[in-house]
């Protein structure tokens, strides 16, 4: 295999991780709070990604042309509406259960999603069908050797990584960053110094589930398409990531995102049946979890009896 | 209330007389609002029979006589399925129902006693159909013999699963049954030998010569549809089912299997092998799901990847949750509810994930027991009231 062909691979596997990488990094956030799973996250991406869809034909319908516009808009809008819709649920679906099971928020979470899924095929107009994503980015090329990199892909690399980035800075460098880990860390001693908790648990439900918006728009920037089940797969993807690195660990929800994309190009490229990669990646993450059970970098875990 | 009171048989009776009747009703209703109020009045009954004590007495009238009741709810069942012999679709619905239920009984065994979660449901389901589909298919192996076969390698492929599920806990082994459940659909789409995603055709079931695809002909004029064969063998199969998981959760084998659930750590200090219960409760649980995947598979004739997805997994933990976990008898009506409602209710049809994923989040919410809540385990009749 050539230079060029390997840095190809490289350069895609990266693109995969970074959407994947922004998906996990929602799931570390709410395990983080609240030690919950929030299923509905992969569809939370799809319904953000169509947010994106209709705030760009609504905008150029007004007779915006302007590509980057369009883009900076679509993103947040979506965002906002995102990190509404997941304040929401936290606030009506998660919190009300936080007495109960586990399993249960994992459950009505799941439950919400496949309502969010087939809200969207029901009722956006033919919402069944994949729907066109519109190309916004300049789509010239660096060629480099045999390599050649697009624009649009370097740019949506450089907001993903700029995206993590920020959330990074938020939670280690602010005051609702410590906030977070405050109540990340433990939540009745937060409450007992004074936090509101359930504020804190409302934005980290809102800017998780922002992030999901962007990595939304991403894909359908990305793939040039997006339809109504992309979230199921994009959101079981962003959950193992997670879970492989280490639940509630920032850094490890990053690397598993990107150790999901390396699983799946590397599958890619083995296999005469492209489509064996995901069986691949899914086979070696049972393996994983059966050889470091919870992640990569672990939980740090004792039990009372 | 004194508790040495001898309870009547006679509450038993009426219940499994009206759920006859009503089962009946349901089945034969032909247009929409009948089907509607029905269903309605079904669930209504169901939750006030709670609130006023009525399952209670029916519990402890059920007490006294559960050979002979066992008995009569079989004969209640058979003659149902008798009514309905000319009208394929209904059998088709209760054979499926049965089914179904049966691969519930399963699940309740790994999620509502050992506490073991699985998203897998559809794929154990699965294995088992696609196991039929390749021996009926390919080889001469009496159907029997097919069928026991099914639900082995369903319970042997989810051993696969065992080490991982035993090192995890929560939502980490929550994950691992996704994995597999995306990872063998994903499987079955792109390998040729199993028919890719237009899947394989399945022969039906024949016994002893005598081929279940074939209509009963009693005489020229009269004739018994051939779900007929399969809705009682259905029956049979959930009856055997559920003894089984009765017994089961009666021995002291379903006492290990609570303890480990309520507090693994615990139970471990005291003694019990918490890897043994969970790998019996699971393979036991997948065995379940791979029977009933053989004979759905066999009955409907063709399988297919796009029956065994995630989202028919979600459909099989939908019904145990409204059912009430750990309830065996509780997955019927939700069974019911899930599997034979949309096909009545065509208007709903469209809508039925939707409905249904609405339906377990207001359930979850606000009464997470489900429908019909796990009563406390009782050894003898005269123990406890109400």
């Amino acid at each position: 295999m050539d230079a060029g062909l390997l840095g190809q691979y490289v350069f895609n596997g990266l693109m995969l991780g970074i959407i994947y990488a922004m998906v996990a990094v929602g799931f570390t956030l709410f395990f983080g709070v609240l030690d919950v799973i929030k299923f509905s996250h992969g569809d939370v991406l799809m319904v953000g990604a169509f947010v994106g869809l209709m705030t760009y034909l609504g905008l150029s319908g007004l007779g915006v042309t302007s590509g980057a516009l369009l883009t900076v808009c679509a993103m947040f809008a979506a965002m906002l509406a995102m990190g509404v819709l997941g304040a929401l649920m936290a606030r009506w679906l998660v919190l009300p259960l936080r007495n109960a099971p586990a399993i249960n928020v994992l459950l009505i979470t799941l439950m919400a999603g496949t309502v969010l899924r087939e809200l969207i095929r029901l009722f956006y107009p033919a919402g069944a069908n994949p729907k066109p994503f519109p190309r916004l980015l300049p789509t010239d090329a660096i060629s480099i050797g045999t390599l050649t990199l697009r624009y649009d892909n370097l740019i949506l690399l450089a907001v993903g990584v700029g995206a993590i980035v920020a959330v990074h800075l938020l939670v280690t460098r602010t005051k609702l960053g410590l906030a977070i880990r405050a109540v990340a860390q433990d939540s009745e001693t937060a409450r007992i110094m004074g936090m509101n908790f359930q504020m804190v648990v409302l934005v980290t439900f809102a800017l998780g589930s922002a992030l999901a918006a962007l990595a939304g728009v991403t894909a359908g920037l990305y793939y040039n398409e997006i339809n109504f089940s992309m979230g199921l797969l994009l959101g079981v993807i962003g959950f193992s990531a997670a879970v492989v690195g280490g639940l509630g660990n920032l850094y490890g929800a990053i690397l598993g995102g990107f150790l999901f994309a390396a699983l799946q190009t590397l599958g890619a490229v083995w296999f005469s049946v492209p489509a064996y990669k995901d069986v691949f990646a899914f086979a070696l993450v049972i393996l994983l979890m059966a050889w470091r059970p919870t992640g990569l970098i672990a939980e740090k875990a004792a039990e009372r009896v | 209330m004194s508790r040495d009171k001898p309870a009547s048989i006679l509450p038993a009776l009426l219940l499994l007389l009206s759920a006859g009747i009503y089962a009946f009703l349901f089945l034969h209703a032909e247009q929409q609002w009948e089907v509607a109020v029905l269903a309605i009045l079904g669930v209504a009954a169901i939750l006030s029979a709670g609130r006023l004590g009525i399952s209670g007495q029916v519990e402890r009238s059920w007490r006294c006589s559960p050979v002979l009741l066992g008995w009569l709810a079989m004969i209640v069942a058979a003659a149902l399925i008798y009514l309905l012999r000319e009208d394929h679709f209904s059998l088709l619905m209760v054979a499926t129902l049965l089914l179904y239920a049966m691969v519930c009984l399963g699940l309740n065994v790994q999620f509502g006693y050992a506490g073991v979660v699985n998203f897998a449901g559809a794929a154990f389901f699965g294995i088992g159909g696609y196991t039929a589909a390749m021996l009926a298919g390919h080889t001469a192996t009496p159907h029997l013999l097919i069928l026991a076969i099914a639900g082995l390698l369903s319970g042997l492929i989810g051993s696969l699963l065992v080490l991982p599920l035993l090192r995890t806990r929560g939502h980490y082994a929550a994950l691992i049954t996704i994995a597999f459940a995306i990872l063998f659909r994903t499987f079955l789409e792109v390998n040729d030998l199993l028919g890719g995603p237009q899947g394989l055709k399945v022969p039906g079931i024949s016994l002893l010569g005598w081929n279940f695809n074939d209509n009963i002909e009693i005489d020229d004029e009269t004739q018994f549809s051939f779900y007929l064969a399969y809705a009682l063998f259905s029956l049979v199969l959930f009856a055997l089912a559920f003894l089984l998981v009765r017994r089961l959760e009666r021995s002291w084998l379903g006492l290990s299997l609570d303890a480990v659930r309520i507090d693994e750590t615990a139970a471990s200090v005291f003694g019990f092998n918490v890897a043994r219960w969970k790998i019996l409760a699971f393979s036991l649980g997948n065995v379940l799901a791979g029977v009933a995947g053989a004979v759905y598979a066999m009955m409907t004739g063709f399988v297919a990847p796009a029956s065994f997805t995630i989202a028919e997994s979600l459909i099989f933990v939908s019904i145990i949750i409204l059912g009430g976990v750990g309830n065996p008898i509780g997955i019927l009506p939700a069974a019911a509810l899930v599997v034979i409602l949309p096909e009545k209710l065509q208007f709903i049809q469209e809508y039925r994930y939707l409905l249904f994923s609405a339906f377990v989040i207001l359930i979850l919410l606000f009464k997470p027991g489900g429908l019909l809540p796990r009563p406390l385990r009782r050894y003898f009749a005269h123990w406890g009231k109400a």
